[in-house]
This record gives C-alpha cells, structure tokens and sequence, in this order.
C-alpha cells in the first residue's frame, strides 16, 4: 500500500538550526494496517506524516502509494487519496461555512460549478448521524460554532467521506478533553474498519498505541528503532515498551506529555 | 441644484461605485486579500471602456473593460501566488504599473473626453426618451449592473468552485485537504473581482463622459469604507444579505458625502474622510474587544500605589 525507500529531510540545512529530522528512513505498509508510532519529543514522527501527505518534498529517497510514485507531487494531489487529522481540531475545517459547505467541499464530487443538492444534504445528515452529536440537524449553521470534539469529529468524517488509501492521524485527540477524545477514538476505530481503511496513527499515549491498531513503530532521531507486530505486541506492556526504547536509543525515553498520560 | 437631484446623483455614483464595493466583497471578504490594485484596475477599466467606446462599439467597452480587469487581476495573482511576491506588495506593484498602462491605453493622454461618444448611457438614454422614465437612464443601468452582480455572486459563491474560494480565505490548509489547489481559487478569485472593478470604472466614466488618469485614485479605501459600513448595517448573514449590504454601505456612504457637500465641505475632502471611516471602523471592534483589558490597566495603574501588597516575609517565594 505505502512504500517508503530511504527518504530523507533536514530543516534549515546550512544554519545554526539545522536539524536532521528524518534520518534514511523507509518503511512498508500493508494494505488495511493500522500502524500507531510513539516516540520522544522531536523524533520526526509528525515529520514522517508530514512527508507522506506533501506537506513538503524529502530531500532524498522515494515514497508510492498504492504502485504510484508520488515522492514529488504536490500535496493538494495527494489529498486524492489521503486523509488527514491534525492535533489542532481548528486546521481540519473553515469556521466561517456552515456545516454542509465544509463537507461538501470534502465530498467533492460534480464540477466546479455544481452547487449542493437535496441528495447531498442527505447523504451528509446520514453521514453525521452516527456522530451522535446532532450535527445532521445544525447542517447551515457555521464549524466555528462547534466544540473542539464535534470539529475533529467532523474533520474525520470529511477526512473518510471518501475513503482514502490511507488515513493520517497525527494526535488528533491530544488537544481535546477526556471524554471528547474517547469518543473521537471509538469513532476512529468504527471509521476504519468499516471501510477496511490502512491507516498511520501518532500518539503519545503508550498504552492506546498497544491497544489500536495491529502494529506499533518506535521512532528515534528520524529513524525507527522499533516495529512491533503480531504475538510480540500483544505480549507487551507499556514497561516493556520503555524498555525496548532505552536499549535501542541508549537513553530513557523522554516525551513529556507521554509520561504526563501514562 | 436640488436635494432631489442632489440625491439621485449620489444614488447613481452609489450604484456605480458599489460595483467595486461588491468587488472587494469577493477579494477582502470572501478571499481575505486586500488587494491593492483596484485604483489602477478601475482605471483600466475606465479607459479600456472609454477607448473602446470612442471607436463606435458601446456594448464591446463593457466586454473589453471587464476583460481587462480580469487581465490585470490575473497579473496580481499570478505574483502574489507564482512569484513570492507578498500579496499587498503584489496590489500595489500592479497598481503602479497600470498607471503607465493607463496613460499608453489612452494614447499618451491622461484625459479623454467622451461628450460626443455613443456609450450604453446615451443608449439608454435614447432608448428611454418620451416614457415615464426618462432621464433616469443612469440610474437604471446602475441598478442593472448590481443587480446583476449580487445575483451573479449569490449563485457564484454557492457552486463548489464558490465554496472553494470561500474556503480559501477561511482556511487555505482545508483546501488543500480537500484536494483543491488554494492558487488555482485565489487566481479565479481576483480574476473576478478585477473584473467587476473594471466594469465599475467603465460606467463611472462613461456616466460622466469623460475619463481622466486619477479617476480611481483612493478607490480603494472608499470602497473599503463602503464595505465596513454595509457590514456595521446588515451584520453577517447570508450571502445575499452580506452582498446586499455592500451595495447598502457604498449607498450610505454616497448620501454621506453629499450631505456633506451641501454643508460646504470641499470635494477634496472625499478621500480624507474615506479614510477615516476604514480606520474607525477597522479600530473600532479592535479597541471594542480590547477595552476590557484596557480598562483593567487602566484600574491598576490607578489603584497600584495603594494596594501594592506588602511583604509578609517567608510565607511564599513570590
């Protein structure tokens, strides 16, 4: 599904800033994985997802998806066929349009000049439903109106209106209250597997890292000391997690929002 | 003259000029760029037209004006978009280019004179002649035009390629999300609006049957007062209510200013007082918001020497 062959990415080459942030790094997803990667502060975690879905070109190495070489097409492009979920709920929608104008951009079906239809609105109301949040009876109302929770609830749903070869989710319920991320979690879950999605997951909570998906990436400097699969992630525990993270990286793993969590 | 024919000409010069308020509509509003090259554009527009209309084709100086209006916006666009060119410093390069463009579409002229020249106006004029409605043709082919252009927007805004536009001054990144190029529907976007100043500038000069180099100077801040105070009228709302409160603000702002020529204030005045009505009412929701914690410090600075709080010692670290 997702190939990646020894990309590269160095910020601010040449000064005094200059930060190698992903470091010869490749990796190979399977259709329908779901893949969560944890790491330290500054691991390039965020960087990884930021060079799949083009948010800026790797200076060396290639990336395809699904057979197509897309290392050098623009991110708008990818958008095609990635889903994309920030931290901040605020990036994922335009506040100033109302509820339908938002997923009807994301809907994006009919040409330019095709304007929202009955069947649409349908089609969206049938979609929020399941939300359970009430947003399929507030469709003309503004995004900026909603909570955090019911924005990046939205975003999801925009994000998987049409399904995506692959959805990105970079902590996207670490900016929302306890309750709010659960329910964005559970969503997720459903979202995913109803529509067999492959999927890469950041967050920093190690023990939801264990418990979504079907593999875990460990990653360090930007490069990944850690993939995890199968009967030997299902044994681990998140002790055994900081274990494999200190002999591989030489160091106790350091992320202070993780040890806030855990 | 009359306060009756006072108050049709400020409703004609508001119908014409609320072309270019609906413009910015599009670019300020919609786009969130404030772009910088509507006084060279309405220019354009109004030479364009005038030339155009001199050689003896009345309706193709509106096709041609509006045409290059959307050239010139296409120019301003491309920088701000293609060419790292900031956006506001795009505005005023174009600006500042027009002005040779201006001069060298009027043939090494800035003033053209277009007493004896068939244009739309004199059209309707002839058209309207004899009927209840004579002598209003000024004010008709002005409420034509807005009209037309509200309901052009109104649908507009409302097709996926509207959304998108709309998207784009709201929150470029979704765009992109949404697998739509923020350029693509910044460039269409001013294409639009330029062209809608160009045809501001078209009418306003052949309403007034003559063109001159300065005739869009300060357009912009005149329109932008419109615009600020169409929306301190009709508030947020729908498309149409919003765009329709453009016209509304470029009205009031039109009767403003001929009331207050009639009170004696120069004409030259025009410009000065635009600019104080963008700033109050750029400034104005700016210290509305602010005033709270204005007046906090202001409580504090005055209440400061008296309720310092003394030291108790050792009690905290602060």
């Amino acid at each position: 599904m997702l190939k990646i062959f020894n990309i590269s990415k160095t910020f601010n080459p040449g000064s005094v800033n200059e930060k190698l942030a992903i470091d010869d790094l490749s990796l190979q997803v399977a259709p329908g994985d779901f893949i969560t990667i944890i790491g330290a502060n500054g691991a390039g975690k965020s960087t990884l997802l930021n060079a799949v879905s083009g948010s800026f070109y790797t200076d060396r190495g290639s990336i395809f998806l699904d057979g197509k070489d897309i290392t050098m097409v623009p991110s708008h492009k990818r958008a095609r066929d990635i889903g994309r979920l920030f931290q901040d709920p605020m990036l994922g929608t335009a506040p100033g349009m109302t509820i339908e104008e938002n997923m009807a951009l994301a809907a994006g079906h009919g040409g330019w000049l095709s304007r929202l239809s009955h069947s649409d609105r349908e089609r969206f109301r049938a979609a929020l439903k399941p939300l359970d949040m009430g947003l399929e009876d507030r469709l003309t109302q503004p995004v900026g109106l909603l909570s955090g929770g019911q924005r990046q609830a939205l975003t999801l749903m925009m994000a998987t209106i049409n399904p995506p070869k692959i959805l990105l989710l970079d902590e996207h319920t670490a900016a929302l209250d306890p309750k709010a991320a659960e329910k964005v979690i559970h969503l997720t879950e459903s979202i995913v597997k109803e529509n067999g999605l492959t999927c890469l997951m950041v967050t920093h909570n190690m023990q939801s890292a264990l418990d979504l998906g079907n593999r875990t990436i460990m990653m360090d400097r930007g490069r990944i000391i850690l993939d995890i699969s199968g009967e030997k992630r299902e044994k681990m525990t998140v002790e055994d997690l900081l274990r494999a993270f200190k002999e591989e990286a030489g160091r106790a793993l350091n992320n202070d929002r993780m040890l806030l969590d855990s | 003259m009359d306060i009756v024919s006072l108050l049709q000409t400020a409703f004609e010069l508001g119908l014409i000029s609320g072309l270019t308020v609906l413009a910015l509509f599009l670019s300020y509003t919609m786009l969130n760029i404030c772009d910088l090259s509507t006084d060279g554009c309405f220019t354009l527009g109004a030479s364009v037209g005038a030339v155009v209309a001199i050689s003896g084709h009345p309706y193709l100086s509106i096709a041609a004006a509006m045409g290059a209006g959307m050239l010139s916006g296409l120019v301003t666009a491309f920088l701000q978009t293609k060419m790292g060119i900031n956006s506001l410093l795009a505005g005023i390069i174009v600006n500042t280019g027009l002005y040779s463009i201006n001069i060298a579409v009027m043939g090494n002229s800035s003033l053209l004179n277009m007493n004896k020249t068939e244009t739309v106006f004199t059209k309707m004029k002839d058209a309207l002649s004899g009927t209840f409605l004579s002598g209003q043709g000024k004010l008709i082919i002005g409420l034509i035009a807005v009209a037309a252009v509200v309901i052009f927007l109104v649908v507009f805004l409302k097709t996926r390629l509207g959304l998108a536009i709309r998207a784009t001054g709201d929150n470029p990144d979704m765009v992109k999300a949404s697998s739509i190029n923020p350029v693509f529907t910044t460039i269409v976007g001013l294409c639009i609006s330029n062209a809608i100043t160009g045809l501001s500038g078209c009418l306003l000069a052949q309403a007034q049957k003559s063109v001159n180099i300065d005739i869009g100077q300060g357009i912009v801040t005149i329109s932008l007062a419109s615009l600020l105070i169409g929306r301190a009228f009709m508030g947020k709302g729908s498309i149409l209510k919003r765009a329709v409160g453009a016209v509304v603000g470029a009205l009031a702002f039109r009767l403003v200013y001929t009331v207050a020529l009639r009170f004696n204030l120069p004409a030259y005045m025009l410009k000065l007082v635009s600019a104080i009505i963008v700033i109050i009412a750029i400034a104005g929701p700016y210290f509305k918001n602010r005033l709270p914690e204005l007046r906090r410090q202001f409580a504090h600075r005055k209440g400061q020497a008296v309720t310092e709080p003394e030291d108790k010692g050792g009690k905290g670290d602060a």
